[in-house]
């Protein structure tokens, strides 16, 4: 290679490792702010205020739903971890026991009282059938 | 330039019809999900529209790269062909994506970090080509596109790692390169096909920018005179 290419191709090595170690920098110091939802076992750990607004994610506990009217609660688990959630409203289509869930609210007495439930579905697709057999 | 004019039809023709039957396979040949039941079809278009949308931007740095290592002026007129199509490309993956979202997620937007990562990009797209025409000095524009389209290129891999850096809405990956696929060969089959039919008409687009490019830029030289 001749010198001149040779410069040129390390400033374009240059230009790639600054702007990577850049956004390593960013990303680390934005570290879990780039989350989009706590865990059950995050919140306690975290000392959240009441009346924040904040995202937990996880799966809705199997046979903990509970409907009255309108109104649901169910618990959000991690496995870890889980919390109460109540909400008043329509829950998507996707919403069920055992599968994941975001829930945006706030917390009250070890509560969360929901104004938005998300459905968050895994990334495995198959058939109803094959399920069935399983 | 003559050889690609010759291939294009085939290219064309033949990428319309897998595309197309890859969707109708898709739609009406498979059986739907056992989760989502028939709304996860989308994804004969929100996969291939957002697995092209990276790859343009990979090969707009590679060329990026080429030209400012060789000085070669094709290799940044492709760069500069590329970025509107990406920027549709991006768009398409956000909107399906949105519409997607809603009979699943029940959202239709969030600011998690593939979807907001995914939203740079397509800035980003939008960003180089207004920077690019906002010169009135070609090589000047050319050499700073270039370099910013390798600064920006950083954000590839992470929107390809935000679904396992950070929590996120946006489940991971279905198909990687280290594991069996996640999704049932039954709907990975047309989804293969409609991936390959999809790059196959953006490759069709990106010949038909590039050539508007080149005879744009050199519109004084006496072959474009003659082939105009």
């Amino acid at each position: 290679m001749k010198p001149v290419r040779k410069k040129r191709l390390q400033t374009v090595l240059l230009i790639l490792v600054t702007s990577a170690l850049g956004s390593f920098l960013i990303i680390r110091a934005l570290d879990s702010n780039l989350d989009f939802f706590y865990t059950p076992s995050e919140i306690f750990l975290e000392e959240i205020p009441e009346n924040k607004r904040i995202k937990i994610g996880g799966m809705v506990l199997e046979s903990s739903v509970i409907r009255e009217k309108t109104k649901i609660s169910f618990i959000v688990t991690d496995y870890q971890g889980s919390i109460n959630v109540e909400f008043d409203g329509i829950v998507p289509d996707l919403f069920k026991e055992g599968s994941g869930v975001v829930v945006l609210g706030y917390l009250k007495d070890k509560t969360i009282i929901a104004e938005e439930v998300l459905a968050k579905h895994d990334e495995n697709y198959m058939p109803p059938s094959i399920d069935i057999e399983k | 330039m003559f050889q690609v004019n010759r291939a294009y039809p085939y290219i064309f023709y033949l990428s319309l019809i897998t595309y197309l039957l890859s969707i109708f396979w898709g739609l009406f040949l498979t059986p739907e999900d056992f989760v989502q039941g028939n709304s996860y079809r989308i994804i004969y278009l929100h996969v291939p529209a957002s697995f092209i949308s990276q790859s343009l931007y990979l090969a707009m740095a590679i060329a990026s790269a080429v030209y400012l290592i060789w000085k070669v002026k094709l290799s940044v007129y492709l760069v500069r062909s590329i970025a509107p199509i990406g920027a549709v490309t991006t768009f398409i993956a956000l909107i399906s994506g949105s519409i997607w979202g809603i009979p699943t997620w029940g959202t239709w937007w969030v600011w998690d970090a593939r979807i907001v990562s995914t939203l740079i990009l397509f800035i980003m797209y939008l960003g180089l080509i207004s920077l690019h025409d906002s010169f009135n000095n070609n090589e000047k524009a050319d050499k700073f596109l270039s370099i910013l389209v390798l600064v920006g290129s950083v954000n590839i891999p992470i929107i390809k790692m935000s679904v396992e850096w950070w929590s996120t809405l946006h489940q991971p990956a279905s198909i990687t390169l280290s594991e069996k696929p996640a999704i049932d060969l039954v709907m990975l089959y047309p989804l293969f096909g409609s991936i390959i039919g999809f790059t196959g008409l953006i490759a069709c687009l990106v010949i038909l920018s590039s050539k508007l490019q080149i005879i744009k830029r050199e519109k004084n030289k006496s072959w474009v005179k003659d082939y105009v």
